[in-house]
């Protein structure tokens, strides 16, 4: 027995071990990562941010050098704080506050002391930052904005969060990543990919040598620059109608589905969400919850589409066969269903036939012909969901599947969606207030825009999109295909017709443009905000889409401005301008343009909030302002950059 | 196979290979832990690998010298050795140099020389030579009392230059006179103060006093011959007696920095923010060393590409933490192989020794077996966190000449006293 006592504790001895190492080494190991290795240190090469051009290829968005002072906390030692403080523009207070941070971040690794500073602040620490051991000074590369304009268009690039970094490997702590606008949308295009060398680090953190020689190191791929489809000055020319207003505007080239302006009011300068001013910058715009100016209204901002609409009733109701161009409808100042009436603005006994009632903008009309859509059949419920099949067709109801970062669907009711409210019966007459573009309708100004360039193109569209070209690179076949709607293209000249006679002699002749044939068409939209718990009806919306020239499209667009009241009080005059901005390049009716820039909405949006009672519509007066002085010399030094 | 009457294969040719093995692939490891800058350079005779290349071509040499000597002179001359081995250790306290507070070294000029690395085996010849003198029964309490003295003399010589893992490398002497007939009681009071000391320091007295006497009373209760009430009563009131003493030696005797690695190793200290603090200070080492092992995975990182080898993240570690080396570069396939290896070594010395026909030779191969052990389970146990951090090197493998020789000598001796063993009259 004696003899064993040794053998046994060695073959002990050596199962233990066989099992601790199997524990360390199989077990609890999950596979080795050279990522995840912190022997190795992993130094990123950060390559130039693509540029971005607009469509005539003038520079809107570059880059800037910016220095970031970090620390290493192990490595400072005690220095004249007074002087550094005087230098970095911080009190003693903050020195403390940012050193405790990053100690408790790391004390050996690098944390950001003070972000981005100025360039004149930065010549002058350059000098003396030798004196202050642990800390050094880190280039990077910041976004510059060559104009003012654009905002909504191009977004912002800031700090990746933890979601983005979970999600997404490529992107570790500090990382920028573009958060709104082309900038999102086009991230990876416009980052490119970024380099890592794998440095050998020894327990002092102190590098020895690149890690077997650099073989799994990788070069900066630049990121590519892109050419959007915007046209700068228009949409500068857009930004500046749009002062002292809130809505959304939306200009497409009908034959590419390009979006030539895309803006939102109020807006913001894009230079505001750069380098260190952009998370105050950014946090005052985030909380303005009642201009929202982060909010892109075209395409973002839902809103019923009004008599626009009645295009599309009407051109479904040829489709459908269920009226004749020539048929004419009686308006006896209304249209009376069952024991209810809609009204109408005709005098009573007008007879219409389509192309005047759209120049009209008959509701009786319209609700009739939507009623003969409906009860096609002689039965509503597959009339509504026909109904409801041609309008998405037009892409309505739906994301346009585009490349840009935001957007919404809209609402286009079938059947199922009145399930709930109408389980049993369900008659056209449920629904009339489709007809004329308000019930449950819901479109976005993109989506209207849309729809007016695929009447501009007599039955098809082309997805809209902002991109035109990448350098080196193709862009989707989706933007060059067309999207068919399912209404035949004959149908369309009697529509288009009446849009032309809008303009000529309708509600719009007084925003006509010498030698250009624009189709056009008002809407006024009812709607509704809630105050202290009470729905209360503002002043209508204003709302305008228009196309021109009439025979061979260049230019489509929806405008939307809130609280206008009627289509052509603001909608269409800026329309109208718009349109001539993008084939004239001048402006021949600058009585309007005055009438704009000297005329404010702003007393409308002060209403809800100014906890007093106020009428709207007829009840409101319009505010005058002057011309603002400041706004109009940064418009005209954009354009000199354009 | 070698046979027993073959004469031109007399010696262990196992226990050479196995020898060979381990030097041979301690200094790859050596080499990896302690080339600089990422990409190996030629050698320059500066670093410790290229060192250690010197160090095992002397090695040769003194194994064809400890095996050309004749195998009778060890045990003739056993006495003479150990003497020469007290004295050296003595004059090491004197005129030794002091490297990592331990004055175990002596400085020739360019090169240093630890004369406890030697003493292991002068020890082993002198227990081997006392035990198997006619006159000496291990049953008697005084020949006990004199061969414990013949181990503790060089033990304690050792404590006093301040190096307590050398010191602890005498407890392997156990074994071997355990194995000649040392009484039975050593070994429970050995194993009891074991059991009870670690119980203590982790469950606390009470828990080890409860565990104490319901093993006491299952015992007891499971003899079908009862041994007297009294003696059952007397190892319980003795267990909670040793129970306090080493709660009392841990709060205030043991120093602090011993109390800390104690704590470690029996995962004492809850508190993530203490426990981070040790992983940076106390069990900085040990904590490295662990997350170099783990980093290997199965097959390990390749020979040289050991990221937190190159990085030098484990201090020490081509001396006391080469096994981390195996670890990351070799994986478990390394690190179990080393484990193998060093198992068939001691298991393969234990069996020759229980051939041997001489007890002078049986009780020098045991002790053998039980240094390398001895070594072995500190060492290897010390790196993975199974054991206390106690500086020893693993032997055959760590840096280190006197090390190296010494291991040689110890072993080469019995390799000798082995092939002798058909010569024997
Ligand atoms: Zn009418």
């Amino acid at each position: 027995m004696r003899q064993f006592l040794l053998f046994i504790s060695v073959v002990i001895v050596g199962l233990l071990f066989t099992a601790r190492l199997f524990y360390l080494q199989v077990y609890s190991s999950d596979g080795y990562s050279l990522f995840d290795d912190n022997a190795i240190r992993k130094v990123y090469n950060y390559p130039k941010r693509g540029f971005v051009y607009d469509r005539n290829g003038k520079l809107l968005v570059a880059n800037q050098p910016s220095y970031d002072v970090m620390v290493i906390p192990r490595e400072v030692k005690p220095l004249d704080t007074l002087e550094f403080c005087q230098l970095l523009k911080i009190d003693n207070e903050q020195f403390k506050k940012r050193l405790d941070k990053a100690k408790n971040y790391s004390f050996r690794l690098p944390s950001v002391f003070v972000s981005q500073l100025s360039k004149e602040d930065y010549a002058i620490l350059q000098e003396k930052m030798r004196k202050y051991e642990g800390f050094y000074i880190q280039r990077r590369s910041l976004r510059q904005y060559e104009t003012t304009i654009g905002a909504n268009v191009l977004g912002d690039i800031g700090e990746v969060n933890y979601a983005i970094i979970d999600d997404d490997p490529y992107y570790k702590m500090g990382d920028l990543i573009g958060k709104q606008g082309v900038e999102s949308s086009y991230e990876t295009v416009l980052r490119g990919k970024k380099g890592i060398q794998f440095i050998q680090k020894d327990r002092f953190n102190r590098n020895i040598g690149p890690y077997k020689n650099g073989t799994y190191d990788t070069i900066p791929e630049p990121g590519k620059d892109i050419k959007i489809t915007i046209d700068a000055k228009l949409q500068a020319y857009g930004e500046l109608l749009m002062q002292n207003k809130r809505g959304g505007i939306i200009a497409l080239e009908p034959q590419t589905g390009e979006i030539l302006a895309m803006i939102s009011a109020p807006t913001y300068d894009p230079n505001a969400l750069v380098g260190r001013k952009r998370s105050k910058n950014f946090t005052k715009l985030y909380y303005d919850t009642i201009a929202k100016p982060l909010f892109n209204r075209s395409l973002q901002g839902v809103y019923e589409p009004g008599s626009p609409f009645k295009l599309l009733t009407g051109i479904i109701a040829l489709q459908e066969a269920v009226i004749d161009p020539s048929e004419k409808i009686t308006c006896y100042r209304g249209y009376k269903y069952g024991n209810r009436f809609m009204k109408c603005h005709c005098v009573s006994g007008t007879r219409h036939d389509m192309v005047s009632a759209i120049e009209n903008s008959c509701n009786a009309y319209f609700a009739s012909t939507y009623r003969r859509i409906l009860d096609k059949n002689g039965n509503a419920s597959t009339g509504i969901d026909r109904w409801s099949t041609h309008l998405k067709s037009f892409g309505l109801g739906s994301y346009l599947n585009n490349d840009l970062s935001v957007g919404q669907p809209g609402r286009i009711p079938d059947r199922e969606y009145y399930s709930k409210i109408y389980p049993n019966t369900f008659y056209s007459t449920y629904t009339i207030s489709n007809a004329i573009g308000q019930g449950e309708v819901a479109t976005t100004p993109i989506q209207l825009a849309n729809v007016v360039a695929a009447i501009a193109n007599r039955g098809h569209y082309f997805t809209p999109h902002i991109i035109k070209s990448i350098t080196k690179d193709t862009i989707p076949d989706k933007y060059s295909t067309p999207n068919y709607t399912t209404i035949d293209k004959k149908h369309f000249d009697p529509i288009v017709e009446g849009m032309y006679q809008v303009y000529k002699k309708g509600t719009a002749s007084y925003l006509k443009v010498d030698g250009i044939d624009i189709c056009g068409k008002t809407g006024t939209v009812e709607n509704f905000t809630t105050i202290d718990g009470v729905r209360t009806q503002l002043t209508d919306h204003s709302i305008f889409v228009a196309f021109a020239p009439k025979d061979d499209p260049k230019i489509a667009i929806a405008v939307f401005v809130e609280n206008g009241y009627w289509g052509s009080r603001f909608a269409g005059k800026i329309a109208s301008l718009m349109i001539e901005k993008f084939i004239k390049g001048t402006i021949s009716r600058t009585d309007l343009e005055q009438w704009l820039l000297t005329h404010s909405l702003e007393n409308e949006y002060a209403k809800p909030q100014s906890g007093e009672a106020f009428g709207i519509n007829r009840q409101t007066q319009l505010q005058v302002v002057p011309v603002d002085k400041e706004a109009l010399t940064i418009y005209e030094d954009n354009n000199e950059k354009l | 196979m070698l046979r027993e009457t073959d004469r031109h294969f007399k010696f262990d040719w196992i226990t050479i290979i196995l020898f060979f093995l381990l030097v041979g692939f301690g200094w790859l490891n050596i080499l990896s832990a302690s080339h600089t800058g990422t990409t190996l350079e030629y050698f320059n005779f500066q670093d410790p690998y290229s060192k250690q290349l010197v160090f095992i071509l002397l090695s040769v040499v003194l194994i064809i010298v400890t095996l050309s000597i004749d195998a009778k002179f060890y045990e003739r001359f056993s006495s003479v050795i150990y003497i020469i081995a007290l004295l050296s250790l003595v004059g090491v306290l004197i005129f030794g140099k002091t490297i990592n507070g331990s004055t175990s070294w002596y400085s020739l000029g360019i090169m240093t020389f630890q004369p406890g690395e030697f003493a292991k085996a002068a020890t082993g010849l002198a227990v081997a030579k006392y035990i198997s003198d006619l006159h000496t029964d291990i049953k008697h309490f005084k020949d006990q009392i004199r061969v414990f003295a013949i181990i503790a003399i060089p033990a304690i010589l050792i404590l006093l230059q301040n190096d307590t893992g050398s010191t602890l490398v005498y407890a392997s002497f156990f074994f071997v006179l355990y194995r000649e007939g040392l009484p039975k009681v050593y070994l429970i009071i050995a194993m009891l103060v074991i059991i009870i000391g670690m119980l203590t320091l982790k469950f606390g007295i009470l828990i080890t006093t409860i565990i104490a006497i319901i093993s006491v009373l299952v015992y007891y209760f499971t003899r079908r011959k009862k041994p007297a009430i009294l003696q059952p009563i007397f190892i319980v009131v003795v267990s909670i007696l040793f129970s306090f003493v080493v709660r009392y030696a841990y709060n205030n005797i043991i120093p602090f920095h011993q109390k800390d690695r104690i704590s470690i190793w029996l995962r004492l200290e809850k508190d993530p923010a203490e426990l981070l603090k040790m992983r940076q200070t106390v069990a900085y080492n040990l904590n490295e060393s662990e997350k170099a092992i783990s980093s290997g995975g199965f097959y390990g990182k390749g020979f040289l590409e050991g990221t937190r080898t190159t990085g030098k993240f484990v201090p020490e570690q081509h001396t006391d933490y080469i096994f981390s080396t195996v670890g990351e570069e070799w994986g478990f396939i390394g690190t179990f192989g080393v484990v193998l290896v060093f198992v068939l070594l001691i298991i393969r010395i234990l069996h020759l020794s229980e051939l041997q026909k001489s007890q002078f030779s049986r009780v020098y191969g045991y002790s053998v077996a039980s240094i390398f052990f001895i070594h072995f389970m500190i060492n290897i146990g010390m790196v993975m966190g199974l054991i206390p951090t106690i500086g020893i090197p693993l032997p055959l493998f760590s840096y280190g000449g006197s090390g190296l020789w010494g291991f040689t000598i110890l072993l080469f001796i019995f390799v000798k006293l082995d092939s002798n063993r058909i010569n024997e009259w």
